[in-house]
């Protein structure tokens, strides 16, 4: 058996020295900090306007939601539902990925076609967002290469619980990042609109 | 007896054993496809090539008969090598469907490759192009490019059934699994075909796209189609209510019982799973009140009425104008409690359960019986022998039709199979107060004063007695449809309104309660009835001779 350590948690707080009880001498300095920061990142804004100073610009602060955060290739975001050449789903209802969620968010039924190179399609095809939890194994799962978690969207809200189920028309119709580029969309006003 | 070893066991076997069947006697499991304890050997897959000592090659031991002395060996390298490169040959053709096969997750080929795949493809040549998706009979969906050509359909319809639909066609890779021409393959075993399939090329059209078959839970019954009592395994698909067109039973199997049904059963027995959830269920109590017409009621209030007029109509016009029809799709513990509420409790004399023969019943020589009740033994052993009158349900209906019976309790189903809608109606229209116990909506629960809910054999614990009196139990698969409530439990509520005695409301009890009064069932308990049920015929036969 090894020797047992132990920390002694001191409850008492730092004794403030003569000039911090004064006050007003530690404002001033808070101020002086900040106005430091201020100045310094006004200079280097400048000089990046003026085209001197290469890289980014001052302080690392994104002017959310005008200026987005450059995003990963691999990031996990919305799922979408990938399309034949014919636009038909690739889905075809295999269940891999409703097996596989660990969130039990994605409710499948499958359905029969008449096209014997085909055989089975989703009928329905929902995935309960709200209960995401973003882990990427159904597009792991997938055999048919059909669920992909690449449109670039995390802004994701509803107004309601059933907002957050999303449907297979929805699925199908967001396109990927790399075809949607930077341009953002509203995920909310989306769902409003349908 | 000769003596071998298979992996360093010995075991002694009856001569003209094969190497297959000793090694399943050690818990030895090898690899097959075309081997099928209940068909001819064809040794045609290859895929249980093991190592015999002595032998110059690898033999198949679905084939090779045991000899003394014998050393096998199944798990060595050459054996692996060997399986590798069979499920090689075997998939050289075989498509990648398994996200649309319905049978992956139960298919050979998916887990004998898990154990003995080869993993990198070595294949240059392209895959043929076979016949897809292609219904060759009522039940039954081919695919033919999933086919491994084990031949044990083939084997099948020509052993088992003898109605030889199938056949293998053509030469070398283009050999294919096809019905004979002009010919559909719709003989009553035909969904026997999909379980008999090792892989995908026979999957059952019934069950096409319903549920994964790893959702499935499974329960041990018995088939309620007929007298034969086929022992029957129930998948429930319980886990993921939005598959299977949101209901609880997805399909029957079979389950192997040697005594009675082997490995098969027949399709209508197989299909009949549908009026366990049919939209004609009664799922609520009915009460016809006087002076109103009938209405949707509770248990309290059906109960009420059940106690209130019963006793006013047997106080007028006494018991011997009072009836009781059990049908033996009654279980055996549900008869015993019926038996003790109206004979011996109420001392009502006219306890009806023979009915004439259902005119659809057909009989053959594997399976199917005449009579479609499956417990036609047990009802004649706890309601007809016990007492002298045993009135058929005939004679019932005519004492009814005279007027001669003013109460009448209808339990349990079967006989809308015998006798039509217009005649009940005729029949029982004399009948004043009618209480039917019932598992569907019929002319009966229309008619009746008092109509009570019922579980189906699906979601409730008994036993039943098939047509040699083998006893056999069957289990719960599936919580009670709508507000139906177990028999067991209805009868005891009205004992205990009536102060009768009251039969125990667990199944398990009551039997026990049945094995001590009845002597056919003495010495019987769920326990000792297991899984396959007991013949006590048989038993005392053996105990006489012995």
């Amino acid at each position: 058996m090894g020797t047992v350590r132990v920390i002694h948690v001191s409850e008492r707080r730092r004794t403030l020295t003569f000039w911090e009880r004064t006050y007003l001498l530690e404002v001033f300095r808070g101020l002086v900090l900040t106005a430091r920061h201020f100045f310094v990142n006004l200079w280097r804004h400048s000089l990046w306007l003026v085209g001197v100073k290469s890289g980014p610009p001052g302080a690392a602060t994104f002017q959310y939601p005008e200026v987005r955060r450059p995003q990963s290739p691999r990031l996990r975001t919305l799922h979408r539902l990938a399309k034949r050449p014919d636009g038909t789903p690739r889905c075809v209802a295999c269940m891999m990925c409703e097996t596989v969620c660990p969130a039990f968010c994605i409710k499948i039924v499958a359905e029969e076609v008449d096209d014997s190179s085909i055989e089975k399609r989703p009928k329905s095809f929902d995935i309960d967002i709200g209960r995401c939890v973003f882990c990427g194994f159904c597009v792991e799962a997938c055999p048919e290469d059909a669920i992909r978690m690449d449109t670039g969207i995390t802004e994701i809200g509803a107004l309601s619980r059933d907002g957050m189920v999303l449907n297979i028309e929805t699925l199908l119709s967001l396109p990927p990042k790399s075809e949607r580029g930077d341009k953002p969309v509203d995920f909310l006003q989306q769902q409003l609109v349908q | 007896m000769p003596k071998l070893t298979i992996d360093d066991r010995t075991i002694e076997v009856p001569a003209g054993t094969t190497v297959i069947q000793a090694a399943e006697k050690l818990g030895i499991y090898i690899p097959r496809y075309c081997y099928h304890p209940g068909l001819s050997i064809a040794g045609s897959c290859r895929m249980c090539l093991v190592e015999v000592e002595k032998a110059p090659k690898l033999q198949i031991a679905c084939y090779t008969f045991v000899t003394d002395g014998m050393v096998v060996r199944t798990t060595t390298e050459k054996v692996t090598i060997a399986r590798q490169a069979i499920l090689e040959f075997l998939l050289a053709n075989h498509p990648l469907d398994c996200p649309v096969c319905d049978q992956a997750g139960e298919c050979k080929l998916q887990e004998f490759y898990m154990q003995f795949g080869q993993y990198d493809s070595t294949l240059l040549e392209n895959k043929l192009k076979k016949h897809k998706a292609m219904p060759i009979g009522p039940h039954i969906m081919l695919d033919s490019e999933r086919c491994i050509l084990c031949s044990r359909c083939v084997r099948f319809v020509d052993e088992v059934t003898k109605t030889h639909e199938l056949g293998i066609f053509n030469r070398g890779d283009h050999s294919e699994l096809l019905p004979v021409k002009g010919v559909t393959v719709d003989n009553a075993y035909s969904g026997c075909l999909a379980d008999v399939c090792p892989v995908g090329a026979l999957t059952d059209r019934d069950f096409r796209f319903k549920v994964r078959v790893w959702y499935l839970d499974k329960t041990e019954s018995v088939c309620h189609g007929c007298a034969r009592g086929c022992n029957i395994e129930i998948h429930s698909n319980r886990r993921r209510t939005h598959h299977n067109d949101g209901r609880l039973i997805a399909r029957l199997k079979p389950r192997f019982n040697g005594e009675v049904n082997h490995h098969w059963m027949c399709d209508t027995g197989r299909y009949s799973y549908k009026s366990i959830e049919s939209d004609d269920r009664l799922v609520q109590p009915l009460v016809r009140l006087t002076g109103k017409g009938q209405e949707k009621s509770d248990w309290t209030l059906a109960l009420a009425q059940i106690d209130e007029q019963v006793t006013h109509q047997v106080g007028r016009s006494g018991v011997a104008a009072a009836a009781v029809i059990a049908t033996p799709a009654l279980s055996n513990e549900e008869l015993w409690a019926a038996r003790g509420l109206f004979l011996q409790g109420m001392k009502i004399e006219k306890i009806a359960h023979r009915c004439t023969p259902d005119p659809n019943g057909v009989e053959d020589s594997l399976l199917r019986k005449t009579d479609t009740f499956p417990n036609s033994f047990g009802a004649n052993l706890i309601i007809g022998q016990p007492h002298t009158a045993d009135p058929t349900v005939d004679t019932i209906l005519e004492a009814a039709a005279a007027g001669k019976i003013k109460t009448m309790f209808v339990i349990g189903g079967g006989l809308l199979e015998r006798y039509s809608t217009d005649l009940l109606r005729e029949k029982l229209r004399n009948v004043e107060t009618l209480i039917a116990i019932q598992t569907h909506r019929s002319v009966l629960t229309e008619m009746a004063t008092v109509a009570l809910p019922m579980t189906s054999f699906a979601e409730m614990d008994g036993s039943i007695c098939n047509f040699e009196g083998r006893v056999q139990r069957y289990n719960q698969a599936m919580p009670p449809v709508g507000q139906s409530r177990p028999l067991l439990d209805t009868l005891a509520d009205l004992a205990n309104r009536w102060e009768l005695k009251t039969a125990p409301r667990q199944p398990e009890n009551c039997f026990a309660e049945l094995a001590q009064n009845a002597g056919y069932f003495a010495g019987l308990s769920y326990e000792t009835l297991g899984d396959g049920g007991v013949n006590p015929s048989r038993r005392s036969a053996t105990a006489a001779t012995t």
